[in-house]
Order: C-alpha cells, then sequence, then structure tokens
C-alpha cells in the first residue's frame, strides 16, 4: 500500500505522518503542493500545520494549489483521503467534506489531550478500532469549531456522515456542533478530524490510540488489493 | 481594455460566531466605554481588474468573492 503525504507551505505535521505510516507498514511519500499529481497512492493525507500562512481563511488558499485538483481527482474516483487538523479544514474548504471550521468557542487556540468515541467502525479508518473503545488524542488548533446549520446537520447524522466526537472526560474543547470532531463523506472514503491521530501512534508519545487509524487503513487497502486477486 | 477597482466586504453571517467582534465588545470596558454593542468585525478587501466593460469585470469579482474572499456556509459579501 502507498500513502502520499501532501506538503503544502507551512505544514508541520507531514513528516510525522509520513513516519506513522510506515510504521503501519506502508509504503508513503511526500506530494509537493506544486505538483498536480498523488504518484499512485491509495491514501492521501492532508497533513497538519498552517497551510499558506493560514491567511484569508484556514485552508481557503491551499484548496486551490495545484496538487489539490490532483486530490479531488483522486477522491472522485473513490481515492482514501484523511485530512488531519489543518488538512480537514482544506478539506472542508475544498467541499470534499461537509462543514466549516470556525474559530474555538474560547477564542484561543486550544491544546491538550481530547478523548473520541468512535460512531462507526464499517470505514476503512476505522474498521481495527475494537467495539466500545475510545480513542486518546491530542488536539492543537485555533479553528476547530465544526459548523453546519441546523438542518444539515440533521442531514449528515442521517446519512452517517459523522465518525468521530468528542467525548468524556475531556468533552468538547472547541465548541463543535454535537461534539463532532471528524466526519466522513458519503462514499466512506474521504474523512477530515481536528484531533492528531499521527501525534498518538507510539506509547512513548503518551498514547498508540492514533495507530489503529493507520492500522485500519492499511488492513481495508490490503484485504481490498487482496480480494481484487493482489494485483500490486 | 480598462481597470475597474471594487471594494468585496465579507461579514460573518447572521448568528455566526464572530470571535473578533466578541473580543472587541469584551475589551471596551477598558476604554471607559460602556454604551456600544452589537460589534462585529469583516473583511474588506480592495482590487482592481482589467476588462473590456464593467459586468465582465464584476463577473470576475462575483466569482472571487463567493470562491475565494468567503465562504458562503458562514460569511456573506456585498460587492460594491
Amino acid at each position: 500500500m502507498k500513502v502520499g503525504v501532501v506538503v503544502f507551505p507551512g505544514s508541520n505535521c507531514d513528516r510525522d505522518a509520513l513516519h506513522v505510516v510506515r510504521l503501519a507498514g506502508a509504503e508513503a511519500v511526500s506530494l509537493w503542493h506544486e505538483d498536480p499529481d498523488t504518484q499512485g497512492a491509495d491514501l492521501v493525507i492532508l497533513p497538519g500545520g498552517f497551510a499558506y500562512g493560514d491567511h484569508l481563511r484556514a485552508g481557503v488558499l491551499a484548496r486551490f494549489s495545484p496538487v489539490m485538483q490532483a486530490v479531488k481527482a483522486h477522491a472522485a474516483a473513490g481515492g482514501l483521503v484523511m485530512g488531519i487538523c489543518n488538512g480537514f479544514q482544506v478539506m472542508a474548504e475544498a467541499g470534499l467534506v461537509p462543514g466549516a471550521l470556525l474559530r474555538n468557542a474560547s477564542l484561543r487556540f486550544e491544546h491538550g489531550w481530547v478523548r473520541l468515541s468512535v460512531e462507526r467502525r464499517d470505514t476503512p479508518f476505522t474498521a481495527a478500532i475494537p467495539e466500545g473503545r475510545t480513542l486518546r488524542m491530542p488536539i492543537a488548533h485555533g479553528e476547530g469549531n465544526y459548523f453546519l446549520p441546523d438542518a444539515d446537520l440533521d442531514a449528515l447524522e442521517a446519512s452517517r456522515g459523522v465518525l468521530f466526537r468528542y467525548a468524556a472526560p475531556d468533552g468538547n474543547p472547541n465548541g463543535s456542533a454535537r461534539d463532532i470532531a471528524g466526519v466522513i463523506a458519503p462514499n466512506g472514503r474521504v474523512c477530515g478530524l481536528m484531533p492528531h491521530p499521527e501525534r498518538a501512534a507510539e506509547a512513548i508519545l503518551g498514547s498508540d490510540d492514533g495507530m489503529l487509524l493507520f492500522r485500519s487503513i492499511v488492513e481495508s487497502v490490503g484485504a481490498t488489493t487482496a480480494a481484487a486477486g493482489g494485483a500490486r | 481594455m480598462s481597470t475597474y477597482c471594487f471594494v468585496v466586504s465579507v461579514m460573518p453571517k447572521e448568528g455566526i460566531l464572530d470571535p473578533q467582534g466578541r473580543a472587541v465588545e469584551t475589551s471596551l470596558p477598558h476604554l471607559g466605554v460602556d454604551n456600544v454593542h452589537g460589534v462585529r468585525v469583516g473583511r474588506r478587501v480592495e482590487l482592481s481588474v482589467d476588462a473590456a466593460t464593467e459586468a465582465e469585470a464584476r463577473a470576475v469579482v462575483e466569482r472571487l468573492a463567493g470562491e475565494l474572499f468567503a465562504n458562503p456556509l458562514i460569511e456573506a459579501w456585498t460587492v460594491g
């Protein structure tokens, strides 16, 4: 399995993502923002950071970069995409997932550990997470307050578009509507989340719960490849 | 070809959290001001467009306003 990690000017979690993906057993390459090419990656990760300085609005300038045209095509063809933190903001601005990320309700940059409930386990991102298990991961963001109008939130929930929610004991750190921490697109192949699984993938860092996401993806893609006759 | 100048005003939509407006309002007592409320902070974008007609120039600005300067989900804009 091959993973491409996009590098925007201002990305700062791309190396962490490359490292963790390799730990999970996948091949990992960097995808430069000026190259409209996903290099045959099965999964594209949009990493955390401050793409294009977060000028105008977090994520909006990155949305128009050449690599994003390739990422959109990859997603439209059913490819896997995961946006983490700033990557989630880029995806929301690009319309790859529903919603917008507003300034945190506290008006402060929030950082610390959160607890996540897993709302679905029938996705490539969550299939390996044991039933009933919550995930402990860090957050670090100024704009993570998930917003959709109420009617759209109802539609999102009805279509099972919520993948992760902030849960007790740490609770909702940013004012997100209905405690939403991560969402998944209707085709079940594109997800975005504010917490950082790549910063919680080794026990020495305080939690390795994040590795469950990467293991899920590697296993899911492996199973698909095997079902297709092991073509690659 | 002429040059047309525009101003795009972008404001948070009604009911959407406006952290800057709230922060400004919260600090007004420090200035000894207690009779100001409803502070909302938006963004003003000035730009010049080279085009054959004003309508053509305005169409470019309208497109940029809706796709780039504002996120229609959370912000409203006017072109002047």
